[in-house]
């Protein structure tokens, strides 16, 4: 199957650092169009209002966390089948068990390399 | 010379029960241990543990952060121009693709590192909270205000010491 590589990626991170890291990796894997949030409710505006194709979401912000954003975006009729991987550090079995529940299509432990970030996107991609 | 707390309760103890007697000794013990307690929050003070060395570690933390994070993008400004590069010299096009992403990955270091150290911080922030309950409950004069710190209600732990996380294959394991 050919992935299309021309959906829109939303980048969700309160940390600046993180959000161009993850661009320029997605433009590395050939993802050329990407938008980024630095909160879950600027993200859930742009999504909202915009065309995504997928959402790529840390966990640890505030006031909105990466779960609230999945939880909302998951109870959103438009937005729920949106593909939706998290990117943290925290790699508690709870947590991911947690966000799994909460609906998330795949979960990426930092720190990361671009070929795992293309592997995981291939994945949920496949299943969307 | 002998303490006070001590004869009164020498005096005391021909006249009271053994029971009565045992109490006291119990209570002039718990005595001597909170004025040793007091004696050693007063001394934290005195080395400024709570008004100076641990909001300086904390505020020097904060600059690691700050300047990792200004040399990061800094790094990144390098890298971006970098790939710029790319269409001018085709024959090393791969090799520089492969070399950026390989910065680009290396750069997350600074998000890692900065949440390590935020959680360094938020248990120097708890300490130098329970410095300052500890001097107002025992030396109600040299007491400061130190609001204690709370946590955002919902936010993980951030980066796992080795030992205390899953790894990604065994993620990958709950997501097949």
């Amino acid at each position: 199957m050919t992935l299309d590589r021309s959906i829109k990626v939303l980048v969700v991170d309160d940390y600046k650092t993180m959000t161009r890291i993850i661009r320029n990796l997605l433009k590395q894997i050939d993802f050329h169009d990407a938008d980024e949030a630095a909160d879950g409710h600027e993200a859930l505006a742009k999504l909202r209002s915009g065309n995504f194709g997928l959402v790529i979401s840390d966990w640890n912000m505030v006031p909105m966390t990466g779960l609230d954003l999945l939880k909302e975006v998951r109870a959103d009729a438009r937005l729920k089948h949106l593909p939706f991987i998290m990117v943290t550090a925290e790699s508690k079995t709870e947590n991911v068990v947690a966000a799994k529940q909460a609906g998330v299509s795949n979960y990426i432990v930092k720190p990361f390399n671009a070929e795992t970030l293309r592997e995981k996107i291939e994945k949920v991609m496949a299943h969307a | 010379m002998p303490d006070n707390s001590s004869v009164s309760i020498a005096h005391l103890r021909g006249d009271l029960t053994a029971t009565a007697a045992s109490l006291l000794q119990e209570l002039d013990s718990l005595g001597r241990i909170v004025s040793t307690a007091r004696a050693e929050v007063v001394a934290l003070r005195a080395e400024g543990l709570d008004e100076d060395l641990i909001p300086s570690a904390t505020d020097e933390l904060a600059e690691i952060v700050n300047h990792t994070a200004q040399a990061t993008h800094d790094i990144l400004d390098a890298c971006e121009q970098l790939e710029t590069l790319q269409a001018a010299t085709p024959d090393g096009s791969e090799a520089l693709v492969a070399a950026t992403t390989r910065i680009y990955e290396a750069c997350a270091f600074q998000d890692i590192t900065g949440q390590r150290i935020a959680k360094v911080v938020s248990a120097l922030q708890l300490i130098e909270a329970r410095i300052g309950k500890a001097k107002a409950s025992f030396a109600p004069v040299v007491a400061a205000s130190v609001p204690e710190p709370t946590a955002p209600a919902m936010l993980l732990n951030g980066p796992q010491l080795p030992g205390n996380a899953i790894s990604q294959s065994a993620i990958d394991a709950l997501f097949d």
